[in-house]
């Protein structure tokens, strides 16, 4: 790992004694530059998100709302389609992250070893990566095309069935838009895992191997421990990126069909802004707030339990 | 460590259809870029154009404003790195020197916000703008965006900071030099390197987004590239392939030049980010 943090803690504490006092007068000058633009660009929006969940907020009548204390969330516990979203989103964001997970450890642990093709696969890993998600999105939709797509022409080249409309299916859309998640978020993954093994002591496989462990125990004695805070910290981003995505699907599916593919994102999105619903969809958004928070939780509970560990 | 032959047969088979996996769909849509309309077609279409044109990438910027969603792009794009970059250095300079509540706090913003649902912020950001007169606007969208990479771009640039070594701050200030000086002359051209990674990462995420773009541009004389990009799926979700395929291409190269220079240190610092803080 080329990490900015490796190099920079023992420096940053030797630094943090000596250069002190004099400027802690001027530091304020120095942060408000940045925190006046996050805490009325992000903090506020955030705390003013959640105010319009009590609220009848619609577009266009901003003026004349109304507090009607939780009687959004009453709503939302009662709507169906927004339950089926929830599911759908659920599906999706473990559909995306396990896989992309195991796919990227599994390269991960190839692309540890000293392998021809290596530099290869690291430069191409940054195509998904670097691409806007619109590029990805409507990529996927010419190699889903029903006609002109190189599925279905695979696919029949092998004899396997004809002229699938995959994006369009009842049954398949969801799928379909998961192996696009997968495909988008695995370079990324593999990246941070592939850094994170990088960083464990070649010395502790050697010893290992020395000592006659197969390759599944130096994995589970040596290997693992070692990635497990990368790997927790990966997956938990991947699983709260994941329930917060929007373009990939938007654009791909539109959360068609029949509403299949309608992440709790794309459902959001539609009520605020084609049916003006601000304040039932600032509940929904508290509601994915409330979601992402116990990843969260879960996420630095992990790490600090990790840290003991170590 | 030896590896048995078998093994590492299975090891370049694995990593074989990785990178195909990696790269069909990239090269279906280079191929698709530059297939005649005919060939686009016929009902068993070849991954290497039987008679390649041009044909797309001019249809594709007669069709949409493609020029000038590129150019807004730019503009919004360059704004938010600069913006980014200008905020975020001094406060990341106290952050990385001064262990104070206030850089915790920061710190825990950053984890946040990695994790916020934009569904929750885009209405009351709506509105906030819409009271500044910002909304549909590019100035307004820069803004959002340097406001929204300020959290990463923190995180990467007090790594750099605390990669510059405080003594030579000290030594600088025996010699006689004040603080002003000292960060000029010592500290800003050590910091150089990691300030332009940070802009150009900035840029990037500026570049690519598409949510925020979609939801406060609403004129089409002010759309980005990727808002552009989705008027040519049709109503019906019927594309013409074509020249969406070229207009596709060419809005991801300057992401992916991006990207080729910075990619490393952007590991480093999502890593740091995600594991230690």
């Amino acid at each position: 790992m080329t990490s900015v943090a490796e190099a920079s803690r023992p420096a940053g504490r030797a630094a943090g004694g000596g250069a002190g006092g004099a400027a802690g007068r001027g530091a304020w000058f120095l942060v408000l530059p940045a925190l006046i633009p996050i805490l009325v660009l992000s903090v506020g929006p955030l705390l003013y998100g959640i105010l319009l969940a009590f609220t009848d907020a619609q577009s266009g009548r901003t003026a004349g709302t109304r507090w009607i204390g939780a009687l959004n969330f009453r709503d939302l516990w009662h709507d169906t389609l927004f339950w089926e979203s929830f599911r759908i989103g659920l599906v999706w964001a473990v559909g995306v992250t396990v896989p992309q997970f195991l796919l990227a450890l599994g390269l991960a642990l190839l692309l540890d070893q000293e392998l021809r093709l290596r530099p290869l696969a690291r430069a191409l890993a940054i195509v998904p990566w670097a691409m806007p998600e619109v590029v990805v999105a409507i990529m996927w939709r010419l190699v889903y095309n029903p006609d002109a797509g190189v599925l279905n022409e695979t696919l029949r080249d092998l004899g396997l069935g004809h002229g699938r409309d995959w994006l369009s299916g009842l049954a398949t859309a969801l799928p379909a838009v998961i192996v696009v998640g997968v495909w988008a978020g695995m370079p990324q993954t593999t990246v941070a895992l592939l850094a994170g093994l990088q960083n464990t002591p070649r010395e502790l496989h050697e010893a290992a191997s020395v000592d006659g462990a197969g390759a599944w125990r130096r994995f589970r004695t040596v290997t693992w421990p070692a990635l497990r805070p990368v790997a927790l910290a990966v997956t938990a981003l991947n699983l709260i990126w994941n329930v917060n995505s929007f373009a990939l699907v938007y654009v791909l599916t539109s959360g068609g069909p029949g509403g299949k593919t309608r992440l709790p994102m794309l459902f959001a999105y539609e009520e605020a802004f084609r049916y003006g619903q601000f304040g039932y969809a600032a509940a929904m958004g508290c509601v994915l707030v409330a979601v992402v928070s116990i990843l969260l939780a879960v996420f630095l509970a992990g790490r600090l339990r990790g840290g003991e560990d170590a | 460590m030896r590896t048995r032959p078998a093994a590492r047969a299975g090891q370049y088979a694995a990593l074989l259809a990785y990178l195909a996996f990696l790269a069909f769909p990239f090269l279906w849509l280079l191929s698709t870029a530059f297939k005649s309309p005919r060939e686009l077609g016929s009902l068993h279409p070849a991954w290497i154009p039987r008679h390649p044109t041009l044909g797309n990438f001019r249809q594709a910027f007669d069709q949409q404003p493609l020029l000038h969603a590129a150019l807004n792009s730019l503009l919004v794009a360059l704004g938010a790195a600069v913006i980014a970059v200008v905020l975020a250095t001094p406060m990341a300079y106290v952050m990385a020197r001064h262990r104070s509540p206030l850089s915790r706090a920061a710190t825990g913003w950053v984890v946040v916000s990695q994790a916020f649902p934009f569904v929750l912020v885009i209405i009351p950001l709506f509105l906030v703008l819409k009271h500044l007169r910002l909304i549909d606007s590019l100035a307004g969208l820069g803004m959002v965006y340097a406001v929204w990479t300020l959290p990463f771009a923190l995180w990467m640039l007090v790594g750099y900071v605390r990669a510059v070594p405080g003594e030579l701050e000290e030594a600088a200030a025996v010699d006689g030099a004040g603080r002003l000086r000292t960060l000029v002359s010592v500290t800003a051209p050590l910091l150089a390197p990691g300030i332009a990674a940070t802009a150009l990462f900035a840029f990037v995420t500026a570049w690519n987004e598409f949510f925020f773009a979609l939801v406060l541009l609403k004129s089409p004389d002010k759309q980005t590239l990727p808002v552009v990009l989705t008027h040519f799926i049709g109503a019906e979700g019927v594309a013409d392939l074509g020249p969406l395929a070229a207009a596709a291409s060419l809005a991801t190269l300057p992401s992916l030049l991006v990207f080729a220079l910075i990619q490393r240190r952007i590991t480093g610092g999502l890593l740091a980010g995600a594991v230690k803080s």
